[in-house]
């Protein structure tokens, strides 16, 4: 393990995550997915603005594209509850990855959201269940799956659409179990001790790919992504299909086989000797 | 106040419940003889309040005498991100181990359930507020492991305040893992059920304990994925009482069933029999 980040240096990285001028998925979609065709709905509640779904192709391959988006403008931001889904938005999630799964077509999934909408809606709508069934469907799909986080990465809301074949983050994204300030809160009792908790937390890209937890860490344009959307999505294409080459390649069992071992691995813990 | 990732519950958590003799129940105020408590699994007799019952009390109601093994004992925590706490976190551990006399917040083991082969997981609030961490994502997959190879049904109860923040990423990791040992059950054909304890909440709520067959929810639990009081903040108005209550739960399609305590094991034994036959499942 390197050297610990500073808080400074963490938070920086936390501030670039959530730039307000940060490429988001429709942003993406725009400038590389020109064919994107949205599909809507969960077919059981309702269409979740925070999940945005549908088919495309990516070079010669066609893909199902799943993203969160929080939105730039305040208005759009509201619309779409500024990325965090709803139980019908993971549901959405489900269906189009089980879509794709039927016609044996890779699973992408772009994941910037601050966490699950934590709404008394949500909740009575089976937020929780709608999470945990979300990481059963994409634990299980048989066909290929890769996920970029682009921005955030926030708490259980975020690993709903992110266990995938292969995980990457953007070089200035961040990943957490629990947002910086409300860790700052729990142990300093201040939420302004945000950068102090974000370092101790390691959730930027490096730290997390230095402690194995994400396949790799995508670089960004000098500055940030934010800086020139066209070359990072550029980069983000590039490392996708060539994540997508590797895996299409794979009996669909040994897939999945290698999926399921590379979860089951995760963790950090000793093994005593005795008793 | 507590350093995980905890949630404030909107019920009122009682202390472990009354001891001494002439104590008065914490919920109803009725006088409590001594060891009655006990004799009632921690269920108050007058009002039938659900205290919080320990790990090995817990497996000891539903196990058969003398068929109790442990397992993944072995599995301990470490500090992988040398964590930054005004307490350290390898102290913290240290600390609960004392207080609960548990290695960990999660006890597994197999065992016989009415002459039944089963694997029994309990995680307890006790230690560190029942957060899950890497250990106890490592000991629920060993317990499903032995589950798979023996062909047996998995029971696991939950009572926990979410992920263990003081293992960062690693521990919502164990949300992936802990359902990737579910879908290891399932793809077996193996019964898998859920007993939800209060409090389940946070990334515990969103994860192992509702990818069940069945959920049973104890009477008064309260289960949220986020905190009430994001909720409030969120909705700008006031959660109504019994918000994320259990009945609240069974009445919004979450849960199967709300089972006194009394009755757990009886229903337990039911519903195992009813999805596995009489031992000779397919």
């Amino acid at each position: 393990m390197s050297d610990r980040q500073t808080p400074e240096q963490a938070w920086e990285r936390v501030l670039l995550a959530r730039h307000a001028e940060r490429p988001q998925t429709l942003d993406y979609i725009a400038v590389a997915f020109p064919d994107f065709l949205e599909l809507s709905g969960d077919r059981l509640h309702g269409d979740d603005k925070a999940v945005v779904a549908g088919l495309t192709t990516l070079g010669r391959r066609r893909i199902v594209l799943i993203g969160t988006q929080k939105g730039h403008t305040l208005k759009e931001r509201q619309e779409r509850s500024f990325g965090m889904p709803r139980p019908e938005g993971y549901r959405k999630a489900m269906r189009l990855a089980r879509l794709g799964e039927k016609f044996g077509l890779p699973v992408v999934t772009l994941v910037d959201t601050p966490g699950a909408y934590p709404g008394k809606d949500a909740e009575e709508g089976g937020q929780a269940g709608a999470i945990a069934r979300s990481i059963e469907t994409f634990a299980g799909l048989t066909t290929p799956t890769v996920t970029v986080v682009i921005g955030e990465g926030g708490s259980g809301g975020a690993l709903a659409l992110a266990l995938a074949d292969r995980v990457f983050m953007l070089e200035n994204s961040t990943y957490s179990v629990i947002s910086p300030e409300a860790c700052g809160a729990l142990v300093w009792r201040d939420a302004a001790e945000g950068p102090r908790a974000a370092a101790a937390l390691r959730v930027s890209a490096s730290d997390l790919f230095e402690l194995g937890l994400i396949d790799a860490v995508i670089p960004e344009p000098p500055g940030g992504a934010h800086t020139d959307h066209r070359q990072m999505a550029n980069r983000l294409l590039r490392e996708i299909e060539l994540a997508l080459d590797g895996l299409v390649d794979l009996e669909p069992a040994e897939r999945l086989r290698l999926r399921h071992e590379k979860y089951l691995k995760m963790g950090s813990y000793a093994t005593a000797s005795s008793k | 106040m507590a350093k995980y990732v905890t949630i404030q519950v909107a019920r009122k958590e009682p202390p472990p419940g009354p001891e001494a003799a002439g104590e008065r129940c914490k919920n109803c105020n009725a006088l409590l003889q001594p060891g009655e408590l006990d004799k009632s699994l921690r269920v108050c007799p007058h009002c039938s309040y659900h205290y919080p019952l320990p790990s090995h009390e817990r497996i000891a109601q539903f196990a058969d005498a003398g068929t109790v093994s442990f397992l993944g004992e072995e599995v301990r925590a470490v500090d992988p991100l040398d964590f930054v706490d005004l307490r350290p976190y390898p102290q913290r551990l240290s600390d609960a181990q004392l207080d609960t006399g548990l290695t960990e917040a999660f006890l597994a083991a197999t065992c016989e359930i009415a002459g039944r082969p089963a694997g029994i997981g309990v995680l307890d609030f006790k230690f560190l507020g029942g957060s899950m961490g890497s250990v106890v994502g490592e000991r629920f997959y060993r317990l499903a492991q032995a589950a798979v190879d023996r062909r047996m049904a998995l029971v696991v109860v939950a009572g926990s305040g979410g992920a263990r923040m003081q293992e960062g990423l690693f521990s919502l990791m164990q949300m992936a893992k802990t359902v990737v040992s579910v879908q290891k059950l399932a793809n077996a054909h193996l019964p898998y059920v859920t007993i939800l304890t209060h409090p389940t909440t946070g990334g515990v709520f969103a994860s192992f304990s509702t990818v069940a067959d069945v959920i049973i929810a104890e009477p008064g639990a309260v289960m949220s994925f986020a905190g009430p009081r994001i909720i409030e903040q969120t909705i700008r108005e006031k959660l109504p009482p019994g918000f994320g209550s259990s009945e609240s739960q069974l009445a919004h399609g979450q849960v199967d069933m709300v089972v006194d305590r009394r009755q757990l094991r009886d229903r337990l034994v039911g519903i195992l029999s009813l999805l596995q036959g009489d031992g000779a499942h397919v």
